[in-house]
């Protein structure tokens, strides 16, 4: 027996679980019905769990993108400066954000491919679930029990694979969302610590590059205001030796 | 004959034998735990579902007579999805 029908014989093996215990197989309809229901409100649920997490991340995602542009823009105007180390200092911390985008944007990628399986998963149960009801009805008014059972054991069986598929769906985004709720945890932390250098902060994002970097201005500033000084502290004299030569001479 | 991908839903089936050959593949390489040879004849198999399949209609609850593992799942996933607690919920 190959591997594909092994796999769709746990599915039947589960669901004649569920058939065998009902004294009256028709039980099984309403009870199987109630589970799907609980079924697709936990499916939503989930699905809200993983667009938040999403946000979350997208969210981090812009964050650091900013990091990184101003760290770019810190390390020209440091160079600009003449202050070397500080472009160094900017460039290296612009890398750790760079590589802390690129494995972000790998699991954002991931974490929406399950979103998008599990979103096709619920649309698919929810109409399966609604045709079910419907069966479910009709096989309560068959004549025979026998033609009966026979009915309720393939919707039962058909319903419980797709629940069964589902529930994995589930698992599979649930996992991927606390994965990503865990790195943003981390990341977090990491834009707390000032590591990454948070450009968004509320209070205007001063860190300590700018800060150097002000000051580096500032030093800067005053340089050139002394030399300004010193230009009209020492102006008067000049056009007095060169001035009167020219001027006098008319 | 109805033919589930898990995660992707059902297909309809005509010529079964075609993937029942893929399928022997499969397991040959589930058997030796050879997970390079295992991930290409299930890439095989599932591209062969696509192709040969029609898409069970939604609102359609049939049981499947073969249900394939998602696309780059892991050899190990499958072994406990076959297991008694297995992967598989209900």
């Amino acid at each position: 027996m190959g591997l594909g029908q092994r796999i769709a014989l746990v599915f039947k093996a589960k669901a004649s679980k569920a058939l065998d215990r009902a004294e009256d197989p028709r039980e099984v309809l309403d009870y199987s019905y109630q589970r799907q229901l609980e079924m697709l409100a936990q499916v939503r649920r989930g699905l809200a769990d993983v667009a938040t997490s999403r946000r979350r991340i997208d969210m981090q995602y812009g964050q650091l993108e900013t990091s990184s542009e101003k760290l770019r823009t810190q390390a020209a105007e440091a160079l600009q400066l003449g202050r070397e180390d500080l472009a160094r200092e900017a460039l290296s911390r612009r890398m750790t954000v760079t590589s802390q985008l690129d494995s972000l944007a790998a699991q954002r990628e991931s974490l929406r491919v399950e979103e998008d399986k599990l979103t096709l998963a619920s649309q698919r149960l929810q109409a399966k679930v609604e045709a079910f009801r419907t069966r479910k009805e009709t096989i309560k008014a068959t004549y025979t029990a026998a033609e009966a059972q026979t009915k309720i054991t393939e919707a039962v069986t058909g319903i419980s694979e797709e629940m069964g598929d589902v529930g994995m769906a589930m698992q599979r985004a649930e996992d991927k969302t606390e994965q990503m709720q865990a790195r943003a945890q981390a990341l977090d932390g990491l834009l707390e610590s000032g590591a990454l250098s948070d450009a968004t902060l509320p209070t205007g994002g001063r860190d300590d590059l700018q800060a150097a970097l002000d000051a580096a201005r500032g030093a800067g500033d005053v340089d050139a205001e002394l030399t300004a000084m010193r230009r009209e502290l020492s102006a008067p004299t000049q056009p007095k030796s060169i001035g009167p030569g020219t001027e006098q001479g008319r | 004959m109805i033919v589930r991908i898990l995660g992707e839903g059902q297909f309809d089936v005509a010529d079964i034998d075609a993937l029942n050959e893929l399928d022997t593949t499969l397991q040959a390489a589930a058997d030796v735990g050879d997970e390079p040879a295992f991930a290409a004849a299930l890439s095989g198999l599932l591209d062969a579902v696509h192709q040969i399949g029609t898409v069970v209609p939604e609102d359609q609850i049939s049981p499947s007579a073969l249900v394939l593992p998602a696309r780059g799942t892991a050899l190990s996933d499958v072994r406990t999805m076959l297991g008694d607690e297995g992967l598989i919920p209900g």
